[in-house]
């Protein structure tokens, strides 16, 4: 099993609370590896780190054993990593399959000049790309909105809707952060089989999630942080049973747990 | 990931009837996607060349040329507002580059016409390239006064450099001269100026629907989602921003020619404004709002000269009026209204 993402030790401060404190995860190839924690556990901010968007404090951040530790997320993304946002990071002004063709964008091959000319070339990519990012649309279920303005797309398909401008990058890795929140229960059970069909496609799905039934059917494994540190790792069925990651979402246990469940 | 046959006409049958109807109106008239691309080029192309059917007086090409021109340097100001999201208070800095670089290459340097024309060009791209980097990494208002001052900066060059420029009056500027074909008269200029505007257009019609173009209006909606997508924010503003300085130093250049005269004017705070107010008020996002802004502006001062004191007066309000009932700008304004009236 070769492990295609992994951080160590990474951490990140915001004003001296330390929001992530030394988090090594390890992510194996076409895993499904879910990241679940109270609120303010720091997984958001974990995600941030290894898409680039921070600059971790601490630590080291390697995708394919490469150390990637604060490269930019554009040259992450060239790198095969992509990722989706908890608040909709949507191209309001494009239409659906514009927002997907932008997700090719590190394929297209093209100079400004062509560009500005519309030589052939140009033309031949556009067709390339507009081919792939139909293909992704129709991989989560929105073919039938592709030439509809993105602004006026409902909640639950502007979630998938970038989930498929991700996918249309081919990435390695993906990173969902919150792909359910805000979906109602139809919804989340659709995501079920789009995240299980990525996974089955060969990329490796790091999820964040708060839907725990989601999290439970769709992980290979788990990883639970709270108040920024590592608190349990395993199968689904091995946190489930864990007393301390029971004691921090429910609080069983005391005023510590309960505060920490709060948070 | 499954691959279709290129030569497939694109999910005709997956679109909802009406959602293709009043898709089809969107990309004819904001015309992002592909296919429809040049529709409305062509447009643009007849009613310049039909337009002078309707011109009882040689004024009126002067008028419509200086229309050309403005909505020249408004198209590119728009790929970077509209588009791109990136304001600048200060195009008509390059304007002022290529206005001058017409008037000084002749004169001083003994350069021809054209030539100093592309060098204007050239060097407009290089000053928005070393002045971009720095400022493009501002966002919003503060954009807007590091442009404003970049502006001001350069009118200032413009008056005090007076051995070169001619300072606050101003200088001559030589006729164009085209393979020993002199460019003069309004007639001539209205037709040269019409062909500049087309090509502008039709190169800006091009981007939008390249992957340079999509990279540059996504950092529009979302800098952070076009990151992680692969798109170097950073390169991607720049490239822009040069791409909207030639534009506006092209436009400069034709307006110092046409007129055979050139002051700070052209370059000042006045005429960035102008600009801007061209593009917000044509419709940001659409590069025919683009030439019916610049339309509105530089026709409405000359019809309203007949209320003498009330000239000024009367533009305020009807750009005011423009703004509170057509929001989005006139053109994308009246495409919305066409739409929900199709329906």
């Amino acid at each position: 099993m070769t492990t295609v993402l992994a951080t160590e030790n990474l951490s990140m401060s915001f004003g001296g609370v330390r929001a992530v404190d030394g988090v090594s995860i390890d992510v194996p190839d076409g895993f499904v590896f879910s990241i679940i924690g109270p609120n303010g556990a720091g997984k958001t901010t974990l995600f941030n780190m290894i898409s680039g968007l921070y600059t971790p404090r601490e630590g080291r951040v390697l995708l394919e054993n490469d150390d990637v530790t604060g490269l930019k997320p554009d040259k992450l993304a060239r790198r095969g990593l992509s990722r989706t946002f908890q608040n909709l990071q949507v191209f309001f002004r494009m239409t659906a399959l514009e927002n997907v063709m932008v997700g090719r964008h590190r394929h297209e091959r093209t100079a400004i000049i062509a560009d500005l000319l519309h030589l052939p070339a140009v033309g031949r990519q556009n067709r390339e790309t507009r081919v792939q990012a139909e293909a992704a649309l129709k991989r989560v279920g929105l073919a039938a909105v592709a030439e509809q303005p993105a602004g006026g797309l409902a909640y639950g398909d502007l979630k998938r809707l970038e989930i498929a401008r991700a996918l249309a990058s081919e990435p390695k890795v993906l990173l969902l952060d919150e792909p359910a929140a805000g979906c109602n229960p139809v919804e989340t059970a659709e995501l079920e089989g789009v995240i299980r069909g990525i996974a089955d496609g060969g990329i490796t799905v790091v999820l964040v999630e708060h839907d725990m039934r989601l999290v439970m059917n769709v992980s290979d494994r788990i990883h639970v942080l709270a108040n920024g540190a590592t608190l349990a790792e395993g199968t689904a069925d091995e946190v489930r049973a864990d007393p301390s990651v029971i004691e921090a979402y429910l609080g069983v246990g005391g005023s510590e747990g309960k505060s920490r469940a709060v948070h | 990931m499954s691959v279709r046959p290129l030569n497939e006409r694109p999910l005709a049958k997956d679109m909802p009837a009406l959602g293709d109807r009043a898709g089809s109106a969107w990309r004819t008239i904001l015309g992002p996607l592909e296919r429809y691309r040049l529709t409305p080029v062509i447009i643009i192309a007849v009613l310049i060349a039909l337009a002078p059917l309707l011109f009882p007086s040689a004024y009126y090409y002067r008028v419509a040329a200086l229309v050309y021109i403005f909505a020249l340097a408004a198209i590119g100001l728009n790929l970077l507002m509209g588009y791109a999201g990136q304001v600048s208070l200060g195009h008509a800095g390059f304007m002022g580059i290529g206005a001058y670089a017409v008037a000084i290459g002749p004169v001083h340097l003994g350069v021809p016409g054209w030539l100093s024309l592309l060098a204007g060009a050239a060097i407009s791209a290089i000053v928005a390239f070393v002045v971009g980097r720095p400022i493009l990494r501002l966002k919003g208002h503060y954009l807007a006064v590091a442009t404003l001052g970049f502006g001001l900066l350069l009118a200032i060059v413009f008056t005090n450099e007076a051995e070169w420029t001619g300072g606050p009056d101003g200088m001559s500027v030589p006729r164009l001269v085209l393979f020993g074909w002199s460019v003069r008269g309004s007639q001539t200029w209205y037709w040269v100026s019409g062909v500049c505007l087309v090509l502008g257009a039709a190169l800006a019609f091009n981007l939008i629907a390249s992957p340079a173009g999509r990279a540059m209006r996504a950092i529009h909606d979302s800098e952070t989602a076009a990151s992680v997508l692969g798109i170097d924010v950073a390169r991607t503003k720049l490239m822009i921003f040069v791409i909207s300085a030639i534009y506006a130093s092209v436009a400069g250049s034709c307006l110092a020619l046409f007129n055979g005269h050139i002051t700070p004017d052209a370059a000042d705070f006045l005429t960035s404004i102008e600009l801007v107010a061209m593009v917000v008020l044509g419709g940001m996002g659409s590069i025919v709002g683009s030439l019916v802004g610049a339309s509105v502006l530089v026709v409405l001062p000359q019809v309203l000269t007949v209320l003498h004191d009330y000239e000024h007066m009367v533009l305020g309000l009807v750009i005011m009026g423009v703004m509170i009932y057509l929001r989005s700008g006139i053109v994308p304004s009246i495409a919305m209204a066409f739409r929900g009236w199709r329906r």
